[in-house]
């Protein structure tokens, strides 16, 4: 396998992993976190900051998901969720970027 | 960190482990690190793998090159622990703490070949905007950087954007400069692994 296809395929192991692999949250739950779409408050307000703006997640972000009923190992889940599941729509748009690019190269 | 599992929830093995590199080390046991021994196989486990094949994986970029990329990266995302960890590593793996400093001053004036300028320029604009055209390629493609140099970049940049996130948000604790520079130590000796 090229060295980059395997850097690939370590990211979507991991992101199969955290979606679909055993868990305290629902898979449904892992899969909104994930897409940064969909959950309820105050769960829709925490996912919202680690995905777009992470270094605004504050104590009480915790406090409320806590207090609405979220175990521990639910909110690791869903926190690291909206992380990969973010980074991966930078890392498919920078590759379908990429890929224009080369195609116009190539049609030249 | 935020949460109390990431504090205090791990297996006894772990514990000892922890209390042992502490005793050995002379330093904390980085957040970074704690985190990926928390249920490893729900993330660590994986995320070590995507992170070692990114950072020290086959690639023509250098070993200083992605760590100043993650550096990069962590900048912009505002990053206070990614940024002090990943300059403290590419500052060792260069040698060059002076050139790792000027990129993160000023990326335009640094004293970096224009390839790799023009590969930090597009990473810092996918990662601040969530997108870059195939413009933005051609001109890091025009550079001199070969199309798998850039997917190699791109997944620096992905394994980043993801730890970045979950510093912030777990809240991370920024340690002190020599205890950064012992665990730069470490990364360069051993890996992500």
């Amino acid at each position: 396998m090229p060295a980059e296809d395997k850097k690939r395929a370590a990211y979507r192991a991991l992101e199969d992993r955290i979606l679909n692999g055993e868990g305290s949250a629902s898979p449904g739950q892992r899969a909104c976190a994930f897409g940064n779409s969909g959950l309820p408050p105050p769960l829709d307000g925490l996912v919202s900051k680690v995905a777009t703006r992470p270094t605004l997640v504050t104590d009480a972000d915790f406090a409320a998901a806590r207090a609405a009923g979220s175990s521990e190992d639910e909110l690791f889940e869903l926190v690291i969720c909206a992380a990969v599941g973010q980074s991966g729509r930078l890392y498919d748009a920078g590759l379908a970027a990429l890929a224009d690019a080369v195609a116009g190269e190539e049609a030249e | 960190m935020r949460l109390d599992v990431l504090n205090r929830g791990y297996a006894p093995g772990t514990k000892l482990l922890f209390a042992l590199i502490r005793l050995f080390s002379r330093h904390p046991v980085p957040d970074a690190a704690k985190l990926v021994f928390y249920r490893p196989e729900y993330y660590g486990s994986r995320a070590k793998e995507f992170t070692q094949e990114a950072m020290r994986g086959p690639s023509a970029w250098s070993v200083g090159d992605r760590e100043l990329m993650a550096a990069f990266v962590s900048q912009a995302n505002a990053s206070a622990f990614c940024i002090r960890a990943h300059s403290a590593t590419a500052a060792q793996a260069y040698q060059d703490g002076p050139k790792v400093a000027a990129v993160l001053a000023g990326l335009e004036s640094a004293p970096v070949d224009e390839g790799l300028r023009a590969t930090l320029r597009m990473l810092g604009k996918l990662t601040r905007d969530g997108s870059v055209t195939g413009e933005d390629m051609r001109q890091v493609l025009s550079a001199g950087v070969t199309r798998q140099q850039v997917e190699d970049a791109l997944a620096v940049c992905t394994a980043f954007n993801t730890t970045n996130r979950l510093a912030d948000a777990f809240g991370f604790e920024v340690l002190s400069s020599d205890d950064f520079k012992a665990g730069a130590k470490y990364l360069l000796k051993r890996g992500y692994r």
